[in-house]
């Protein structure tokens, strides 16, 4: 990887390479195929990548990106506000609303406890999940961490924090087999989890 | 289960290599440096996806390469199996078991069975605790795979849970707060728990392995053990003979234990508690082989670990592929006597020698020449 384009094109390969998914490769074929688009597609990219650093906002309320200070969910009246689901990230609240089964509101941590990276509970937006628990009409709280090392402290940490009010549920996601799969193919850890967490019928 | 071909692209100093081998017995021979270590070393990362000679990867990519191949024919119970892995410094493996990619490179983990016998494995007598915690761990993937998993939670819940209470040492900046140490204490506790059980049942069945092994190999010697010992001490719940151990009952003893040693803990900002501290103490006659055994006895010990490993695998039913490097030249008549009649009733075995002397004649089976980057088959 010594070889190396002129100034402008390969500050643009740097700077693609820098995205998450995105090794020199494609970064390459990206700058090369932006030198060769049209303009006006070029401009709009541009200006898409200035709204959403000037433009985008955070929900007051739950904490995903969004264009006023409430974001949709947020402002949905037809939302059941008695029901919580707290990810990690805007990303999984469109996980969750592509499923259609969720009626209730979210809250976004921003994360999930890190100590690695300096991430405790005051870097997560925790605090306000509890302010709007205290105050709201919420009475369950589905948490829908990842599931790895970090999602799973950070469930059993809010578990900790929850568990205190009263008359609140508070649930964690199944974690399971995925459907259309066949159970050969499972790992272990998960076929393990799905029997643990198996259900009567 | 025996190896059928081996396929090398950029492993070490091997740009381009296929291989093909059969059952029985390989003598691979040449001069130092010409890289007959680096194909045992090549079969033994197919089998655990990791080297025996260094622990990142980057040495394993041959200079001036981005990547390495590794690729091997498996062939166990009359059916073939073509296992892959790419090796990428710095980036997640990928592997491919008959051509097609599987999520998690782990997930080849026991298609490909072995045990290697070499000469930095006398650092597992004579080096200190993480030696032979990985020794104890590799063994247990090998024969567990599911395990790895394991093993690999328990490593980040580690990681994550040091990083918290060194920060927290140095006078706690933002996310350093104590508050999340219960969360960390109780999922360090839950996997360690397991991870202990698992090194417990393993030492359990390995250990009448190795100490007939090496009553076979230095039987003038006086008779070795091997202790679990856990920073738990007597707290640590040993399961009655035959049982398995209980890792819910382990999983309360670390929680104590972690309860009583928390300001310690918290002043020296390390963990202090948990089996990433823990050691198998080797004894020879009822004092410690470290320090006590002589060069030979070492040697033993070490050689019998890897046959008692060998001798578990072969007895659960799942017969390893035998690599021993270089090991012929560094044991004395009985011993190398010993191995070879081993050698000889094994499966497949693959033998390095510097020149075609250190092969015992018992062990006659193929041979291959390696001279400058090429593989010549001469018998």
């Amino acid at each position: 990887m010594t070889v190396v384009f002129e100034g402008a094109v390969q500050d643009l390969i740097d700077e693609l390479g820098r995205l998450p998914g995105v090794g020199p490769k494609s970064a390459q074929r990206m700058a090369f195929h932006l030198l060769a688009a049209d303009p006006a597609d070029v401009t709009r990219l541009q200006e898409a990548l200035q709204r959403v650093k000037e433009g985008v906002v955070f929900c007051r309320v739950c904490g995903t990106v969004a264009e006023k200070e409430t974001c949709r969910i947020c402002a949905d009246q037809r939302r059941d506000p008695t029901v919580v689901c707290v990810v990690e990230e805007p990303k999984d609240v469109l996980a969750v609303e592509r499923t259609r089964e969720f009626r209730g509101r979210y809250h976004v941590l921003g994360g999930a406890l890190d100590p690695l990276s300096g991430i405790g509970p005051d870097q997560l937006r925790i605090r306000e999940l509890l302010n709007r628990i205290g105050t709201d009409e919420i009475t369950e709280v589905i948490i829908a961490t990842d599931p790895n090392t970090e999602g799973e402290a950070t469930a059993t940490y809010l578990v900790r924090m929850l568990r205190d009010f009263p008359g609140l549920s508070v649930t964690r996601l199944a974690s399971g087999l995925p459907m259309g799969g066949d159970l050969e193919f499972a790992d272990e850890l998960t076929l393990g989890r799905a029997l643990s967490g198996r259900r009567a019928v | 289960m025996h190896v059928r071909t081996l396929a090398l692209r950029d492993f070490r100093c091997w740009e381009r290599l296929e291989l093909t081998l059969e059952p029985g017995i390989a003598a691979l021979v040449g001069a130092n440096g010409q890289g007959k270590t680096n194909l045992l070393e090549a079969l033994g990362y197919l089998a655990t996806l990791g080297s025996h000679r260094v622990a990142t990867d980057a040495p394993l990519v041959r200079h001036g390469a981005d990547r390495a191949i590794v690729r091997g024919t498996v062939v166990h119970d009359e059916r073939e199996l073509s296992v892959e892995v790419e090796i990428t410094p710095g980036r997640a493996n990928r592997a491919r078991v008959n051509r097609s990619p599987v999520p998690r490179p782990r997930e080849v983990l026991g298609i490909l069975r072995s045990v290697l016998f070499a000469p930095e494995d006398l650092a597992l007598v004579r080096g200190d605790p993480g030696q032979r915690r990985h020794f104890l761990d590799d063994l247990l993937v090998t024969r567990a795979p599911r395990l790895a998993g394991v093993r690999a939670d328990y490593d980040k819940v580690l990681r994550q849970r040091s990083a918290l209470l060194k920060t927290a040492r140095h006078g706690g900046r933002g996310g350093a707060d104590l508050s999340t140490l219960d969360v960390w204490d109780g999922h360090l506790a839950r996997h360690g728990a397991q991870l202990l059980a698992a090194r417990l049942d393993l030492l359990a069945a390995l250990g009448p392995h190795a100490v007939a092994c090496y009553a076979d190999v230095a039987p003038e010697s006086r008779p070795v053990g091997l202790h679990y010992r856990s920073g738990l001490g007597e707290a640590l719940p040993v399961p009655a003979a035959g049982e398995p151990a209980d890792s819910e009952l382990i999983e309360a003893a670390l929680l104590d234990e972690l309860a009583r040693v928390r300001d310690q803990e918290v002043e020296r900002g390390a963990c202090l508690v948990g089996p990433h501290r823990d050691d198998v103490e080797l004894s020879l006659g009822g004092m410690p082989a470290k320090g006590y055994a002589s060069q030979g006895e070492s040697w033993s010990f070490a050689l019998a670990l890897r046959l008692g490993s060998y001798e578990l695998l072969r007895a659960e039913g799942a017969e390893p592929v035998l690599l021993l490097d270089d090991v012929f030249a560094e044991l004395d008549r009985r011993r190398r006597a010993r191995l070879a009649e081993v050698a000889r009733a094994a499966e497949q075995v693959l033998v390095t020698a510097a020149v075609a002397e250190d092969v015992p004649d018992e062990l006659d089976g193929t041979r291959f020449d390696i001279d400058d980057g090429q593989v010549r088959r001469v018998r």
